[in-house]
């Protein structure tokens, strides 16, 4: 063998070696989450709620809070993401474009724990409950800006993807500007749906900006205005507290949360996939 | 004013008289569009210098010229669609029946549902059906009568004879015909709104021999109830559709008069170097 085939051979080595190495810990986890978790799961896992000193505690509090949360969190950074976006490919022109994009961009690289402080001093602290403040309308404002960014990016991303020649199109045949942005939309609908989804599990599994704003709770939902309890606080406080069978409930949590995420990956696989048809 | 071009030393004209000859013919009566001393730019290029000339009613009239010549910018002066480039400039005037569709209170949505386009390549909405791509002027437009939707589908895809190959599929993609179909739906999606003008950008320049031959045909047929403009760089498809010519060049109007006597006997040399094939 020539040099050259052996510096092929090597260069091919190295990179199937760091392929291995960025997947191991990956699958680790995946694979020591399960065997943990599984253990923990039951029936009555799901379907109860926190129990202290009893074995038979559970997380349909923390999957309740977690859902409304997000939920508020969509219906906040759904519309202004989409309508950020929006602006940002079909309307912003020359410097403003650029400067939009630019802090659009930047939002998304925010730490979370830095839009939770945010949250915190401009709500949390400003306006007292029965828990200091803490809230779950609070937690789904932090997490509703952290979508914010992610959803116009992708939404502007998408809509830029889309031919110019069927915006002509749209408008030479006299469609106002609007409806040619809803054409537009539907034809990259699956790049939109993607955006949504990605922000949505994004901030289905932060912790750091809901220990500022939700604190987490052993009640269910007890309305917008009190404390939550949430999927990633649930795994937080019983994952560190030290008791044998809180923490074997953390891991049963985590594969809950893990199997959550995973589907909603899958589902933005197969959105992407299947050409969406739209009139 | 004109560089030197492949040898040919080119008369500087523009300070003085227009190009254009001033003899007036059979364009300068019942006109539908005229254009007024029209410049339009990108950024900083000038890609129409002064530009007047009218557009009769229910005729055909060609633009030829070279590549870059401003051609295509002409046309999408005419409906507005100039002004959708951002850093695009415009002055002068493009009347539409005498009134100048430039003018602060008129809708652009207006001015583009009477001058419909059609583009260089088929550009049907990938995302719905035939039928869908034929009203969706008027679907977009908030029209929900179904039957009238069809009738309206129906009389369009017939005048762009592009019924018989179709009615059949009508709930397929738009995207799913073939190339020179697509183009013929365009039109009868242009149609579909009954514009008075139709402008056409190259019309057949993504087609195979066979697409254009009907596609030219059909503009034929078309000026019976239509003004139809159309930019191509294909001489011959000028000489056969059109009965009026223009030449421009580097963003002027050079020659503009009857297609027959454009192509046997041009006044300025210009026209006769490019239509002889001598440079373009």
């Amino acid at each position: 063998m020539n040099m050259r085939r052996i510096l092929d051979r090597v260069w091919l080595g190295l990179a199937v070696a760091a392929v291995v190495a960025a997947l191991a810990p990956l699958a680790s986890i995946i694979y020591y989450v399960t065997v943990k978790g599984i253990a923990a799961i039951s029936w009555n896992f799901l379907t109860h709620n926190f129990d202290q000193v009893g074995n038979n505690g559970g997380i349909a509090n923390a999957l309740e809070g977690t859902f409304l949360v997000v939920a508020l969190a969509s219906a906040i950074g759904v519309p202004i993401g989409l309508l950020a976006g929006v602006y940002i490919s079909e309307y912003a022109t020359g410097r403003s474009a650029d400067v939009v994009r630019f802090l659009s961009d930047v939002l998304v690289g925010i730490p979370s724990i830095v839009t939770g402080i945010l949250v915190y001093s401009a709500i949390v602290i400003s306006f007292p409950t029965p828990f200091n403040g803490y809230t779950a309308f609070a937690a789904g404002v932090a997490l509703g800006l952290m979508e914010i960014p992610i959803i116009a990016n992708t939404t502007s991303e998408s809509l830029r993807l889309v031919p110019n020649s069927l915006r002509e199109a749209s408008a030479a045949l006299g469609i106002r500007k609007w409806r040619t942005i809803f054409l537009m939309m539907a034809n990259c609908l699956g790049g939109i749906m993607t955006g949504i989804l990605l922000a949505t599990s994004r901030v289905a599994g932060e912790t750091a900006p809901l220990l500022l704003t939700a604190l987490g709770s052993t009640q269910p939902f007890q309305g917008w205005f009190n404390a939550v309890e949430t999927m990633t606080l649930f795994i937080f406080q019983n994952g560190t507290s030290g008791t044998p069978n809180l923490v074997e409930q953390a891991w049963g949590a985590s594969f809950v949360l893990l199997i959550t995420v995973l589907g909603i990956n899958i589902a933005i696989k197969l959105v992407t996939r299947r050409r969406i048809v739209f009139v | 004013m004109y560089s030197e071009i492949e040898g040919i030393s080119v008369k500087a004209n523009s300070d003085s008289a227009p190009a254009v000859n001033t003899i007036p013919f059979d364009a300068e009566r019942h006109p539908i569009v005229e254009v007024r001393n029209l410049n339009a730019w990108y950024g900083a290029q000038h890609v129409i210098s002064d530009v007047s000339m009218k557009f009769k009613r229910n005729h055909v009239t060609a633009i030829i010229g070279p590549s870059g010549c401003g051609k295509s910018t002409l046309v999408r002066c005419i409906n507005r669609l100039h002004e959708l480039v951002p850093s695009s400039k415009l002055t002068g005037n493009v009347m539409l029946d005498g009134v100048d569709i430039y003018g602060k209170q008129i809708d652009v949505v207006d001015v583009r549902r009477r001058i419909g386009m059609v583009f260089q390549k088929p550009n049907p909405f990938p995302n719905m059906s035939i039928r869908d791509n034929v009203i969706a002027g008027w679907k977009l437009a908030g029209v929900r009568d179904k039957k009238r939707l069809d009738e309206i589908a129906k009389n369009a895809l017939q005048q762009a004879f592009l019924w018989d190959e179709v009615r059949d599929k009508l709930p397929n993609s738009g995207a799913s015909i073939s190339g020179g179909q697509q183009q013929r739906l365009c039109i009868a999606r242009a149609l579909a709104v009954e514009p008075e003008v139709i402008l056409m950008d190259e019309p057949c320049s993504a087609l195979d021999p066979t697409a254009t031959a009907k596609i030219e045909e059909l503009i034929s047929k078309l000026s019976e109830n239509y003004t139809v403009i159309i930019v191509t760089h294909n001489m011959q498809q000028a000489s056969r559709v059109a009965d009026f010519t223009a030449f421009m060049y580097l963003g002027k109007l050079i020659e503009y008069d009857e297609t027959p006597r454009m192509f046997e006997n041009p006044k300025e040399e210009l026209t006769e170097r490019y239509i002889t094939g001598k440079f373009g």
